[in-house]
Parts: structure tokens; C-alpha cells; sequence
């Protein structure tokens, strides 16, 4: 995959790295191809480049100090976490610095009676609710990577995950950051209040995918852990049915904390793996999991199995005790491994649709999946229409991630064209550069770069990605399509 | 209900070509807010209209002229809500103007901001370009979050078109308690019931008397109602409407009228005025006419910042003071959405 920068000087290795160790100690910087090897993708494998250098510095000053002799060497610099991303938005560039995040790992401060806590970006998701659930608290976003991914790469992807439908993405949870900005100030945005003064740069910063700036600290929002929980399994011989069940939950006012769905081709994987007790032979099942006071509970367990009668449902499954949800839900947080089981590479998708057109688009996925010959695996958030297609290949068979891709593409573009989005949670990264030109004109993709400029005028941070220039576009051919409607015919090239 | 981005468009290039700025202008309802804006009124009323309305999916775009209580009656009409329970100021209040001053209400601080429920929205930059930024779809990261930098901006990035919002439903029931309780007490107490599993939905506290709205199907309200005693409050509906709509008592006085925002656990502070707390003790109401920076600085400290919402020297600072690194960051973002500073100069900040 080929990056697009404008041309850089040859570049002083050797000089970069020992400025670097001026600042960092030898086990900090790595510069040997062997200690770079592993850091050449994120989760996204597809993608590979290894870095000049990784710096993995374990303090605000190491940090500011690389970033600015980024700066003053004009080095790009690319953040990551875990590496747990799905886009290939931690991809390292050939001639920059990979700034890993993971040593910054404290939980510097937990404040039960406002309710926050303040953590470095290394510190991992699920070890911000391990570390308040004695108060009764939580950190409610939940990505499924979440005893891995770092809360950093959380809010530089406004990462969402089975809660989002009630508790909403990263951006509604988190209240402060702290960014250093690639020209060494230091940018304290919001705290411990639920509004600051000047533009909302705490919703600008979110899921900005390392393009504004370098975030080192994050004040999050600490929710009561519900009172009960219940999760309902429906099993269901039409894919229709299913559909309009999510609807009609949701036309009936009841927001679930989880509406989640999957087809036979998931239930199958899932249950060979995990045997969760899902029904082989059903076209699709829903789980859906309320949360609530008892009584509350009681009622709307009632209503949605009503909902879930009166759309044909042919099996529907209380969870008994708290070990039968955990067994009803280990087959749908295992869904992609068990995916992985039965093929040797899977291409996940992310592309969101308004829930009303989730039967048509889950038929033409059927289509397309015939006609290049590859098997799909849907399971998905459905109760927001966050839909992830697996795609079932074999990265070996000459060709076949060529062909993935270009089915990938054209569902993404499908998303767009239904009037959705190409990426509900995973970002854009390296990966859906093509697919920005689809869901964006010309108009806003300057004005997402004017944005860049506005914290990074040099192009430093994370060159290349989440944003495409309009020359790719160009190449491309897709801006003539935006937002699945509105023809460019004089579309410019430069 | 009609489509004007095109007029509205070409009003923006004539302006740009002829130099001029423009001051935007909806209901007029929050006119009062932020400092005073130069330039010619471009009035965006006419553009007003629902645009789509999908009880099911939870999503409501409208035109930035449309009437509030216009979009809410019809919301309710499907047992429907907008989240965040934005004060109106005036009869005339539009969604556009709701979202370019991003207020929220009582509901706040426990189903999210104006904020959280904007999913896109339709603009025209300052070099006269209509941008469609988000969608209306509930998750989506494609792009910078440009949607929600408008919110708040009070026009200053570009005039909002069309606006695309998650609602909610209504909640079946609501009922008000209130407790007589000291404001300090009153702040413990509610910040402890809100770090429970308790079906809050506003608070407030007017230096006497705790009230606590509960939110939620009947049954869940017995049962919270058993747990936190307190007496029913009549007429509450009147009560949370006339404080979000400042036509509560303790607006109807001449002091100037600040507006605090705090962590909601900070004890009273050390300052003299009357103070009216909401949102657990995150937003208060000062009345008083102590010099600004006193109160700033008092508020910094802990951790907050201080708007003067009404009245007192509104050509001054309304907003709080940015340190020089934000307002750096804040000055490059308005150039970078309106090159020529045509919209709502100074309304924001002085030079913004």
C-alpha cells in the first residue's frame, strides 16, 4: 500500500537516533530491524511498513521531547497504543517515528464523588472499570478488544462496542484531555466539568485518528453500575423478522443497552466454538440485553418478548442466572475468533446504514458474496446499524484479497449510498482512504485538511491517513458520487 | 417549509466578494447571549422545515429556521423527545439557534448535552461552500467531528443549514421530590444518589430546598420513590419548565447573571451573590455583581469556568478568558472554516 507524503530529504538515521537517546534511555528507542519487525502493523495485518524508529517513552517530557525534534527534523510521527486498530490508523510510515503510547499506563487520579477518573492514554479500557468497580462505577464504551485496547486509542477512534446504543460512543464519555500539539504547547481541554469555554475541541480531538494532536491524558466519565441486567436470546427463520423486531423495541421506546445481531454463518462459527446454546438452523438471532431497576426489568422483558412473538420469533431465551448471559454473550464477543476458526482470513467491515434498510443491504451483501465466491459472516450492533460483514478468505490464493477488497469497497459504498457511513467505529485509517472520496466531496475533504492545518500545518502527525487528498480522490474516480447523490462533473485534478 | 441554501448561499458570496460581515440571525430568542455580533443580519428563518422524521430510527433533520416547540410538539406527538431539554428564551427559538449557543437543560447532566445528539449537519463555510459533515446515523467516524465544533460556536465557524439529531423517547412517568436541605448537604447528597443505580433525570437546588426529578416506567419510580423519601412536588413539570426558561424568581432580579460551570461535588463557593445549583452542583446561577475576575479566578481554581450570561458589560469578556495556546488553537480553527471573518465577528470572543 503506498503512502502518500510529499517528498522527504534522505534522512540521518543514525543522527535521529541519537538525538532521540539525548532524551530517552537505550530500551526506549529501537531502531534495530528485528526490534521494528513487530511493530509493523496494527490490527489490521493486511497493511505492513515498519517504522525508521519506536520511541516508547514513559513521560510527558520524553514525549515532548520527541515531538519536537519531529518538529525541528520535520519527521513524521505516527501515535499508537495496543495496536489493536481495525484500519490500519497506527500503520507506520517508512520514514517516521512510531510513538507508542503503552508505558504511559497510571491511573493518576479516581474522583468517586464527581465521578471521574484521570488515566494516562496507555492505561487499557477494562483497567479503568476494574479500578472504580468498588465504588459502584464503571467506564461504560466497551469495545469488544477492551482487555487489550488502551484508552488513548479509544478517543483517537471514538471507539464504541455492544453499550454504545444506550451509554453512547467515547465522546460521550470522556470529560478532559491534556495534547501536546506537534508545535509544543499544551492544550488543556475541558476536566472535570461537562462543558469548557471556546469551540469544542474535546469533540474535535475525539476519534481524530493522530492527525491534531498527541493526547497524554484523559479525564473520563464514571457511570453506576446498573442495578440488574437481563439478556434475551431470540432465534428467528427469516432475516426480516429480525429486522423489524430491532425497530419495533425501539419504535416502543425501550432502549436497550445491547441489540446485537447475527446470521446463520456467525451463529454456526460462534456455536462450533463456544456452544453458547444458539439455535444451528435459525437464519438469525438477536440478543438483546436491558439493564435497569428489577421492576423495570420485569416490564420490558415482557414487552420485547412480545415484540419478538409478534415478529415470528420461533425461539426466545431468558438468561436464567448471570453465568447464562455471560454464556449467551460468549458467543457473540467470540464471534470473530470462531469466524477465524472455519477460515483462514477474515476481512471485517464497518459501515453503518439506518436500521430501516438493514434487510435490503444484508441481501445485497448475500448477492455480492455469490458472486465473488467469498463467504460472508454478518453479526453487528444492530440496534444503531453498525453493520461488520466478515468477509471469508484466503490471503494466500493469488488475487483473493484484491477481490475481498474490491466486495469490501463496494459494500462500504452501498453504506454510503442507503445513507449511511463507511466507518461507525473502526476509523478510516489506511483503509478506507477510497471510501472517504465516496462519502465526501471535494468541499469538505479541503475542509477536513484546512482542520489538520489548523493544529499541524507542517503535515507531521500521522501523514496520510483518515483524510485522502484530492488527488487520490481524483485518481480514484469516486468523487463524482457524494453522498450517494450529488454529481461533481467538473471535478478538479491537480 | 422550504429549502433557502442556495439564497442564503449567495448571500454569503456577495458578502464575501463586498467585504461586508454578516450577523446571523434566527428567532432572536438568544440574542442576548455572548457579546454583541458586527455585520449585516442574515436572517435564516425562512429556511425552515422537518426534513425527515423516522420515529423508529430515532432520528429527527430539520432546517435551522424551524421552531422549536414546532419540532417538540411533533416529537411528543410520538411519545418523543429531544434528550437534552434545550431552554427556548422566547416563543420564537429555532433549532438553529439551540444548537449554534448549545444549551442544554435540566436533563443534562444525565442524558448528554445538545452535543451528544447532534449526528450531522449541513453548512455554509465562510468561503461560501454548502459541507455536509455527519449524517444521520448514530455511529460514525468517518472524518473530523466537524458536526459537533459547530455546536456551541455560536455561528462563528458558518451558518447552519440543516441539522440531523438522535432522539429519544419520553420517558412514561416523571415525578419531582424535594428535601430541605442546606446547599452544601444538598450537593453531597444528590452527587451520592447520582454515583448509584437511581433513575435521575434533574436536580436542582435554590439554597433552600433540594428537588430531584425521577424519570422512568412507573414501577422503577415506586420503587426509587420507597428508596429516597422526600416529599412530591405539584405542578413539577411548571417547575423544571420555568427554570430552564430562567422565568424561576431567582432570574427576575437586575444583577448581573452568571453562569458557573463546575465538578458537580465542589462545595458552595466563597463568594458573595445568590447561587441556584442544577446539574448535581455542575451548573450554577450566580446573581451578583462582583468584579469579573474575582469570580473567574475563584471558579478556575476549582477546576471550572464562568460565563456572564446576562446583563453587566457585554462588549467585555462574556466567555471565559482561553489560555494563549487554545485561543491560538481556536483562532486558527475560525480561519480555517471562515478565512475572511465574515460571520458573527466578536460574538464569541473579541478577535474570534
Amino acid at each position: 500500500m503506498e503512502i502518500e507524503l510529499d517528498p522527504q530529504p534522505a534522512l540521518n538515521k543514525a543522527g535521529l537516533v541519537t538525538a532521540l537517546l539525548e532524551h530517552l534511555p537505550a530500551h526506549s528507542v529501537l531502531h534495530h530491524d528485528e526490534e521494528l519487525r513487530p511493530y509493523e502493523c496494527d490490527g489490521l495485518s493486511a497493511y505492513r511498513q515498519c517504522p525508521l524508529v519506536v520511541c516508547l517513552p514513559d513521560s510527558l517530557n520524553q514525549i515532548q521531547a520527541i515531538m519536537r525534534l519531529s518538529h525541528e527534523w520535520q519527521i513524521p510521527l505516527v501515535a499508537r497504543g495496543a495496536g489493536t486498530g481495525l484500519s490500519g490508523g497506527a500503520l507506520p510510515l517508512e520514514n517516521g517515528i512510531l510513538l507508542c503510547l503503552a508505558k504511559l499506563k497510571r491511573i493518576l487520579d479516581i474522583d468517586p464523588h464527581n465521578r471521574t477518573a484521570r488515566v494516562e492514554p496507555g492505561v487499557r479500557n477494562i483497567a479503568i472499570s476494574e479500578a472504580v468497580a468498588h465504588h459502584g462505577l464503571y467506564y461504560a464504551p466497551d469495545p469488544s478488544s477492551q482487555i487489550a485496547c488502551t484508552i488513548g486509542g479509544n478517543v483517537a477512534e471514538n471507539s464504541g462496542g455492544v453499550h454504545c446504543l444506550k451509554y453512547g460512543l467515547t465522546v460521550h464519555n470522556i470529560l478532559g484531555l491534556k495534547v501536546l500539539t506537534i508545535t509544543g504547547d499544551v492544550l488543556e481541554i475541558g476536566g472535570q466539568t461537562l462543558d469548557s469555554a471556546g469551540y469544542d475541541l474535546l469533540a474535535l480531538m475525539t476519534g481524530s485518528e493522530g492527525l491534531l494532536g498527541i493526547i497524554v491524558e484523559i479525564t473520563v466519565k464514571l457511570l453506576p453500575k446498573p442495578e440488574r441486567v437481563q439478556v434475551i436470546l431470540a432465534a428467528f427463520t427469516r432475516i426480516e423478522d429480525a429486522a423489524s423486531a430491532v425497530g419495533d423495541i425501539i419504535g416502543a421506546g425501550i432502549i436497550p443497552a445491547g441489540l446485537e445481531f447475527m446470521d446463520n454463518a456467525a451463529i454456526r462459527a460462534a456455536e462450533d466454538y463456544i456452544h453458547a446454546g444458539y439455535p444451528r438452523d435459525a437464519a438469525a438471532i438477536l440478543l438483546c440485553e436491558i439493564d435497569g431497576g428489577k421492576t423495570e426489568i420485569e416490564e420490558h422483558s415482557r414487552q420485547i418478548e412480545k415484540i419478538f412473538q409478534n415478529n415470528h420469533a420461533d425461539e426466545i431465551k431468558h438468561a436464567a442466572n448471570e453465568s447464562e448471559q455471560q454464556r449467551l454473550w460468549a458467543g457473540r464477543k467470540a464471534a470473530f475468533p470462531a469466524v477465524g476458526r472455519i477460515s483462514p482470513d477474515y476481512y471485517c467491515m464497518d459501515g453503518t446504514i439506518p436500521r430501516h434498510r438493514l434487510t435490503e443491504v444484508l441481501k445485497q451483501i448475500t448477492a455480492w458474496s455469490t458472486e465473488y465466491q467469498l463467504p460472508v459472516a454478518n453479526v453487528f450492533h444492530a440496534g444503531d446499524g453498525n453493520l461488520h460483514p466478515l468477509i471469508l478468505y484466503d490471503a494466500n490464493k493469488p488475487g483473493e484479497l484484491e477481490r475481498v477488497e474490491e466486495f469490501g469497497g463496494k459494500i462500504l459504498e452501498l453504506c454510503v449510498h442507503v445513507g449511511g457511513t463507511i466507518t461507525g467505529e473502526h476509523g478510516v485509517g489506511m483503509e478506507k482512504l477510497n471510501q472517504m472520496c465516496v462519502q465526501f466531496g471535494k468541499h469538505e475533504l479541503s475542509q477536513f485538511h484546512l482542520i489538520k492545518d489548523a493544529f499541524d500545518s507542517d503535515n507531521l502527525l500521522n501523514p496520510g491517513k483518515a483524510v485522502p487528498t484530492l488527488h487520490r480522490c481524483a485518481e480514484f474516480g469516486a468523487m463524482h458520487v457524494h453522498g450517494g447523490k450529488m454529481p461533481f462533473p467538473n471535478l478538479e485534478r491537480f | 417549509m422550504s429549502d433557502h441554501s442556495h439564497t442564503l448561499q449567495h448571500q454569503v458570496i456577495d458578502a464575501i466578494q463586498e467585504h461586508t460581515q454578516l450577523c446571523i440571525t434566527g428567532g432572536g430568542s438568544k440574542a442576548f447571549y455572548g457579546r454583541p455580533s458586527a455585520g449585516t443580519p442574515l436572517s435564516v428563518t425562512a429556511h425552515h422545515g422537518i426534513i425527515n422524521y423516522e420515529p423508529t430510527e430515532l432520528i429527527l433533520t430539520a432546517r435551522c429556521g424551524t421552531g422549536l416547540s414546532e419540532i417538540q410538539d411533533i416529537l411528543a406527538d410520538q411519545g418523543q423527545m429531544l434528550p437534552f431539554e434545550p431552554p427556548h428564551f422566547g416563543s420564537n427559538a429555532t433549532l438553529g439557534g439551540a444548537v449554534a449557543c448549545g444549551l442544554s437543560g435540566p436533563r443534562r447532566p444525565y442524558t448528554g448535552a445538545v452535543r451528544d445528539y447532534v449526528l450531522g449537519i449541513r453548512c455554509i463555510n465562510g468561503k461560501g461552500e454548502i459541507l455536509s459533515f455527519g449524517g444521520e446515523v448514530v455511529k460514525n467516524v468517518a472524518g473530523f467531528d466537524a458536526s459537533r465544533l459547530m455546536v456551541g460556536a455560536l455561528g462563528t465557524l458558518g451558518v447552519i443549514l440543516d441539522i440531523s439529531l438522535k432522539i429519544l423517547p419520553h420517558p412514561r412517568q416523571e415525578i419531582t421530590l424535594t428535601y430541605e436541605l442546606a446547599a452544601e448537604n444538598a450537593i453531597n447528597t444528590v452527587n451520592q444518589w447520582a454515583a448509584t443505580a437511581l433513575p435521575l433525570s434533574a436536580s436542582s437546588h435554590d439554597g433552600q430546598q433540594l428537588y430531584l426529578r425521577l424519570s422512568g416506567t412507573p414501577s422503577a419510580l415506586k420503587a426509587a420513590r420507597t428508596h429516597l423519601g422526600g416529599e412530591v412536588l405539584p405542578d413539577a413539570e411548571r417547575y423544571w419548565k420555568d427554570l430552564r426558561e430562567h422565568q424561576h424568581v431567582f432570574f427576575k432580579h437586575e444583577e448581573p447573571l452568571w453562569r458557573l460551570s463546575l465538578p458537580p461535588a465542589t462545595p458552595p463557593l466563597p463568594i458573595s451573590g445568590d447561587c441556584l445549583y442544577e446539574w448535581n452542583g455542575s451548573q450554577r446561577w450566580l446573581r451578583t455583581a462582583l468584579q469579573a475576575n474575582i469570580i473567574r479566578e475563584t471558579v478556575a481554581r476549582r477546576g471550572g469556568h464562568a460565563t456572564l450570561f446576562r446583563g453587566g458589560d457585554r462588549e467585555g469578556t462574556i466567555f471565559h478568558p482561553l489560555t494563549p495556546a487554545m485561543k491560538t488553537i481556536n483562532k486558527n480553527l475560525k480561519l480555517a472554516f471562515d478565512p475572511h471573518s465574515i460571520f458573527n465577528p466578536g460574538r464569541l470572543y473579541s478577535g474570534l
